[in-house]
């Protein structure tokens, strides 16, 4: 789907060694306060070419959102470059708001007070978007998300779900190239989950929109983007294929069998061992990177096998593994291949 | 219009091409919340003539006080009242216009000015029109009615010289007012809750303004010509209009300086508020 950015030789976002710094003044003694500087993000680098779905995640206060934010306009990078369709977005703000999509879970784009109608309408012409053009978009999103019965429904009436699907229209009637996905699926139900997600992938697929997703939901991640970039602590510590990211982790995979009988723990297979036995059944781990076949003709061998399954490991645990590196300070900003790094 | 924070601007042109879109977001955001205001008619009605009699109020205070004496501060009723109207009309412009800034400080603090960033439309155009009330409307006629009362009572000569005068006292107050709206709210990005500050100034100024410098202490005089210069918005031109000396003595031409006063303040308020913006550090998430 892409090849490893950085070799694009203009790709749509384009962020080198991005920083934001805070000031903060604190508290210390009656009166005294006290100037301290938080690298909220601290010499961040990646490129995403035109059409890539690309997952952005981290712990709370990791510097995702500041990220979204200096992509967007609404903050000043204190330093680094940045480049979004070849906008510089603290200069040319308004220039870039044309081409940007924007949603985010938290809080919505839409006029509060205005049916959805009108918001969508007001939308059109502050974007000054061509009759055609506005028509077919709106149609396409009207049909895609439900939206027909809301239309006449002020914003503030609209439930969390609703709310979702309202936004997401609005940021995409103007065709932008880039959409920002800053958790939108956070608060949702699974159905409205599904609907958002298939939508998404939709617009991906048909307009070749690039999407920067962040989100607390690795579903969402899994189920849109090949790539993911992990931020921790203001720097990448991760940047390449969702796939890649268990053996970065150093995830493990479970093998579960179930013997014949109840059985001694499995004992002498390289690579693995026996963590839990229960029965004829017992759990075997070993490294994500390894093959599970060799491991699989070992035990069958040797025991009588009666069946067996795989357990991949989740995000979830990946990714905490990976944060917990992080603090600790290992290797930042090791990248895979897109696509490439799936274990055999 | 001040455009984006502080963001380098693309000398004249850029500017010119910032303002025209201020201008047309502007329009846009006003239309959309008048025709909002008026699908409920009987309610926006309502609220006009609650804002008129509310401000209406002030005025009967004033009446009352002249069924005692002949003269305040050695000015008569009409006098009092063509000060009445002249400053409240130019608050009520700037009221309907930019009254809705106050509430920056809010959408700093929830967070909901980074949606106004992500519009192809300058941050300041947007605020300003947000929630724009057709129902202040009701101060400006009622300030306009007081003026107007005051105008054919006075024994002033109304040559075309003087009549401009008037309305070019209207333009500036406005501009003062604004300015002065402007700089309260770009005082909000640091301190959200400053809004009360800038009423003081605003509101509470116009109550200070419909009355005769006269009956006032000379160091609040001197405060409102040369600190927060309030004073040009009707004060200083309305003496010489009604032939007034000034408390303080100032030269005869210190009262046309209102152009000059508004237009530097504007420019002040602009750069406050592009520094302000500039400095915006958004909330947490």
């Amino acid at each position: 789907m892409t090849d490893p950015a950085g070799t694009d030789p203009e790709p749509l976002i384009d962020v080198r060694g991005l920083e934001k710094v805070f000031t903060v003044r604190r508290k210390a003694g009656r009166l005294r306060r006290v100037r301290e500087e938080v690298r909220a993000v601290d010499g961040i680098t990646f490129q995403v070419p035109r059409g890539e779905m690309v997952g952005y995640i981290g712990p709370n206060g990791a510097g995702k959102s500041t990220t979204i934010k200096m992509l967007t306009g609404i903050l000043v990078p204190s330093g680094g470059r940045l480049r979004i369709a070849g906008i510089d977005p603290a200069r040319e703000r308004t220039r870039l708001a044309r081409r940007i999509g924007v949603v985010f879970g938290q809080r919505t784009t839409l006029w509060w007070d205005l049916p959805l109608a009108d918001s969508y309408e007001l939308v059109r012409r502050m974007y000054r978007i061509p009759d055609a053009v506005y028509r077919a978009n709106l149609a396409r999103c009207v049909e895609l998300l439900d939206l027909a019965p809301l239309l006449a429904v002020p914003v503030r009436q609209l439930s969390l779900g609703q709310r979702m699907r309202g936004d997401i229209a609005a940021a995409l009637l103007h065709d932008p190239e880039v959409l920002y996905l800053d958790e939108p699926t956070i608060g949702l139900d699974v159905i409205s989950k599904a609907k958002v997600r298939e939508f998404v992938r939709e617009v991906n697929a048909e307009r070749g929109t690039t999407v920067l997703l962040t989100t607390h939901d690795l579903t969402d991640i899994e189920q849109l983007c090949r790539r993911v970039m992990v931020i921790d602590h203001g720097r990448l510590v991760y940047d390449g294929a969702l796939d890649g990211l268990r053996a970065a982790a150093d995830g493990e995979r479970t093998l579960v069998v179930d013997l014949e009988r109840e059985l001694p723990p499995i004992d002498g297979v390289p690579g693995a061992r026996t963590v839990r036995v229960e029965g004829p059944r017992q759990w075997l781990v070993f490294p994500a990177a390894q093959s599970a076949a060799p491991l699989v003709t070992a035990v069958a061998e040797r025991y009588p096998l009666v069946d067996l399954s795989l357990r991949e490991p989740d995000v979830e645990s990946l990714i905490a593994e990976l944060y917990a590196r992080g603090a600790t300070g290992t290797e930042p900003g090791r990248r895979t291949p897109d696509g490439q790094g799936a274990p055999a | 219009m001040a455009d984006d924070g502080g963001r380098p601007a693309a000398g004249r042109d850029g500017w010119r091409a910032a303002a025209a879109q201020g201008l047309y977001a502007y329009g846009l955001i006003v239309r959309m919340w008048v025709r909002s205001t008026l699908a409920y008619r009987a309610s926006f009605v309502m609220m006009a003539v609650g804002n008129f009699a509310a401000c209406a109020l002030d005025f009967v205070a004033i009446l009352l006080m002249f069924s005692r004496i002949d003269a305040l501060g050695g000015f008569s009723l009409p006098e009092v009242a063509f000060l009445y109207g002249t400053s409240g009309l130019s608050l009520g412009l700037a009221d309907l216009l930019l009254g809705s800034m106050d509430r920056l400080g809010r959408r700093v603090r929830d967070g909901t000015l980074d949606v106004l960033l992500l519009r192809p439309a300058p941050v300041f155009a947007q605020v300003a029109a947000d929630r724009f009330a057709l129902r202040r409307l009701g101060r400006i006629s009622q300030a306009l009615l007081v003026l107007g009362w005051s105008v054919t009572r006075l024994e002033v000569d109304w040559t075309v010289g003087r009549v401009l005068l008037v309305v070019l006292m209207a333009v500036c107050g406005t501009a003062i007012f604004g300015a002065v709206f402007t700089t309260g709210a770009a005082f909000q990005f640091w301190a959200q809750d400053a809004a009360e500050v800038q009423n003081s100034f605003t509101y509470g100024g116009n109550a200070l303004l419909q009355y005769p410098p006269t009956v006032f202490a000379k160091d609040l005089v001197r405060g409102v010509t040369f600190v927060v210069p309030l004073a040009f918005v009707n004060w200083l031109p309305a003496l010489r209009l009604l032939g007034r000396p000034d408390p303080l003595g100032l030269p005869g031409w210190v009262d046309f300086l209102g152009p000059a006063v508004a237009a530097l303040m504007c420019a002040g308020a602009a750069l406050a508020w592009r520094y302000g913006l500039r400095g915006y550090r958004s909330t947490g998430s």
